[in-house]
């Protein structure tokens, strides 16, 4: 599209066509000249800094599918592959902490490719000044979360840096995992048809770090929902066939899982808002600041795409389990717009769902 | 959840939605302009208009706070947070809003020390934390935030902390609405009138539009709902041929505003002579300063900054878009050179810019609407 040129004589159709051919089409190279936070956020310019300069470096056929896990094949045997850095604040929140959050984001990521997490690698990267008794906690929390997850912590590593340079803790963990199964699960496997499903209510992780962060004056009674996801889709996975493709709502939350899939299973995907499981406490302290819960961070939720015909299966499956009681269907695969989510709003009219630009930040009036 | 989920009823909706097409004129088109930005957000987040007959036209207005601040200020706001003893405090919007040389979070990540508050108060909070430090904060809006800016400089004062300041950069809507009701370029059949503002202002400001203008306003709430009823108030008037300021968002807005919030605002702030607006030029008497009694907390005063006028990228329409006489996706470059993570212009930054709305959310509806539209 010319840049410079004027727009009268073309319909909205003829633009709109062309912006959408241009956002399918992968960033060459990173308009910013520094790194920002938005770079860390999880949407659009996430998308870009991993498009634009790590697999444009890095480029080789096991990063290129960008998916949470690497598949390794040796022979008739699959392993995946994940890594993952915790970097959250604050160390300790409503529903647990940055230990256990790690051992269980990176159970999932093996989870996601469907695979039995053996291993995990734990690396430390601590400020000058932390209280033992803090680590202690995390580590032992590490240690419960690896237990429930049915996972040893292999091997690790530390480093201290000056107090300062790093805010308390982070933590790195790597997996890998046995794919123990002969399903192909990705966004390439995705069928106009197919029903998209969460495992239960959207948002809590997210909303309880902001609120616990303690500077919104916000009293909210909310937990974070993480928790290992392996056990659940085993149970999926063994309940039905019709599996194509999981994915955890992280950061940038169901939103930017669904828009992935979209544009990289080249369909649409039309989301019933009123079908979308969400806490009323979640639902209201998004209201008060102007988020929208689809774009807020789940630690302890999946999303499956299944065949329609597998639907009813799989929704039996995953409410059999503890950590699906709550799961529903909240959207359904079109042929149409590829590429592109849309929402049927419960008011009756409908809109895109996009990636997030830049931080999910608050409206100011 | 109560309070909220009343007013976004999709059955009330469509009950509404037959009454006003039952009040449409074949063949006539009705140009409403909802002159702030939250609605213009309600608007594409709801669908509102997938549920409008296709004679009316919803205008997005100039009443988007982040949109109109123009690039002279924002750079201005840059040199004060670079200053190596500024901590520059900022609602979150603004943080990406781009100046000459980049956004305030392009300046952080050179290494200001900026910080997103949620209010004004937060910012009076870190600099009673920093006693050492300059606390500044970039003050913008319409009347619906400026008295927290005021409470928080009477309480500045009143506790004597003396390392805050505040970059004003409080508008006003009415002269905005008189621009662009003199402007050549548009003819429009009524206003859905601003909500939060008219809680501050009451209902009085208006009636030059109804008087002056003869065009009916109605004053109106943010849940879709409220939209579609002010809409439907409208064309109600317009039938009846009468002009009026009506208030559908009654059980917010008096009569008569808020006479508390209009004090503190006296109290401490007065009208510049003229202000910069972005797209719609020098508007007199438009915008807000802090009172001489207040110099020591008024951050132009206490900081030298650039204060040089500088005009938008050429590339960049968002003046016609503010004034309603574009859509977003005329604008040249909607969607290519400008999108919401990399924007050109300050429709494209704010969840209450028209264009970021109609990208994030309406881009797709209006052409679904036409291919479901029966054909004739």
């Amino acid at each position: 599209m010319e840049e410079n040129g004027s727009r009268a004589g073309r319909s909205e159709e003829e633009v709109l066509d062309a912006i959408e051919e241009r956002r399918r089409r992968p960033r060459r190279k990173l308009l910013d000249e520094r790194i920002t936070l938005s770079h860390g956020a999880g949407g659009k310019s996430s998308h870009d800094l991993v498009e634009a300069l790590f697999l444009r470096e890095l480029r080789n056929p096991l990063l290129e599918p960008l998916t949470d896990s690497a598949v390794l094949t040796d022979g008739a045997r699959r392993q995946a592959f994940t890594t993952d850095s915790f970097v959250v604040r604050p160390l300790f929140f409503p529903g647990g902490d940055i230990g256990e959050l790690a051992v269980n984001g990176t159970v999932n990521d093996l989870a996601m490719a469907g695979a039995r997490p053996i291993a995990l690698s734990a690396g430390f990267i601590v400020a000058e000044g932390l209280a033992v008794d803090d680590l202690d906690r995390i580590v032992t929390s590490m240690g419960r979360a690896a237990e429930a997850a049915g996972v040893s912590v292999a091997t690790g590593d530390t480093k201290v840096v000056e107090r300062g340079k790093a805010d308390g803790l982070y933590i790195n963990t790597s997996g890998v995992g046995a794919i123990e199964h002969d399903q192909d699960l990705g966004p390439d496997s995705i069928r106009p048809g197919d029903r998209v499903i969460v495992s239960g209510p959207i948002g809590d992780h997210g909303m309880a770090i902001m609120v616990a962060r303690g500077e919104l004056a916000l009293e909210v009674d909310l937990e974070s929902d993480t928790a290992p996801l392996n056990d659940l889709v085993a149970t999926l996975l063994g309940a039905t066939g019709g599996v194509r493709c999981l994915r955890d709502p992280t950061r940038g939350g169901v939103a930017t899982v669904l828009a992935e899939l979209a544009l990289s299973g080249e369909v649409g995907i039309s989301i019933d808002e009123a079908s979308l499981p969400i806490r009323p406490e979640v639902t209201g302290a998004c209201e008060i600041l102007g988020i929208d819960p689809l774009y807020v961070a789940n630690e302890g939720k999946l999303i499956a795409v299944v065949a329609p015909e597998a639907e009813e299966d799989a929704l039996a499956a995953l409410r059999s389990h503890p950590l699906g009681a709550e799961a529903a269907v909240i959207a359904e695969v079109r042929p149409d717009p590829p590429g592109l989510v849309l929402l049927e709003t419960s008011f009756g009219g409908s809109r895109v769902v996009d990636m997030l630009a830049g931080d999910p930040l608050p409206r100011i009036c | 959840m109560r309070f909220v989920d009343e007013y976004r009823s999709g059955d009330l909706a469509r009950s509404l939605a037959e009454k006003i097409t039952g009040l449409v004129e074949p063949g006539r088109t009705y140009k409403l302009m909802e002159v702030c930005g939250g609605h213009t957000h309600a608007i594409y987040k709801h669908g509102v208009e997938d549920l409008l007959p296709d004679e009316i036209e919803l205008v997005h207005g100039p009443g988007c706070p982040v949109c109109v601040i123009p690039m002279g200020r924002q750079d201005d706001a840059i040199a004060i947070a670079e200053r190596p003893e500024v901590i520059f405090t900022t609602f979150g919007d603004m943080m990406r809003v781009p100046a000459t040389s980049g956004s305030l979070l392009d300046a952080k990540a050179r290494g200001a020390d900026v910080r997103m508050v949620y209010s004004p108060l937060d910012a009076l909070k870190i600099a009673r934390e920093n006693p050492d430090r300059e606390v500044v904060f970039f003050a913008i809006g319409f009347e619906t935030t400026t008295p927290s800016t005021a409470l928080t400089l009477t309480r500045a004062r009143a506790e004597g902390v003396r390392n805050f300041s505040v970059f004003c950069n409080h508008v006003t809507i009415i002269p905005a609405i008189r621009a662009i009701l003199d402007s050549p370029d548009l003819r429009l059949d009524g206003f859905i009138g601003p909500g939060h503002v008219s809680t501050v202002i009451g209902l009085r400001p208006y009636r030059f539009i109804a008087g002056d203008y003869t065009k009916p306003v109605v004053v109106s709430g943010f849940e879709p709902l409220d939209v579609l009823q002010g809409a439907y108030m409208i064309l109600r008037q317009l039938v009846d041929g009468r002009t009026e300021v009506e208030n559908q968002y009654s059980r917010v807005v008096r009569e008569e505003g808020n006479p508390l919030a209009l004090r503190a605002i006296a109290e401490t702030m007065e009208l510049r002579t003229t202000f910069e607006w972005r797209g719609l030029g020098f508007i007199s008497q438009s915008a807000l300063r802090l009172r001489p009694e207040y110099a020591e907390w008024d951050a132009e005063v206490r900081f030298e900054v650039p204060g040089v006028r500088v005009a938008d990228p050429k590339a960049c329409q968002c003046g016609e878009v503010l004034k309603g006489v574009i859509k977003p996706w005329e604008c040249k470059v909607f969607g290519t050179a400008c999108t919401p993570d990399h924007p050109i212009g300050t429709c494209m930054v704010s969840s209450e810019g028209a264009c970021a709305a109609y990208y994030n959310y309406g881009r797709h509806a209006g052409r679904r609407r036409r291919e479901t539209a029966p054909t004739a």
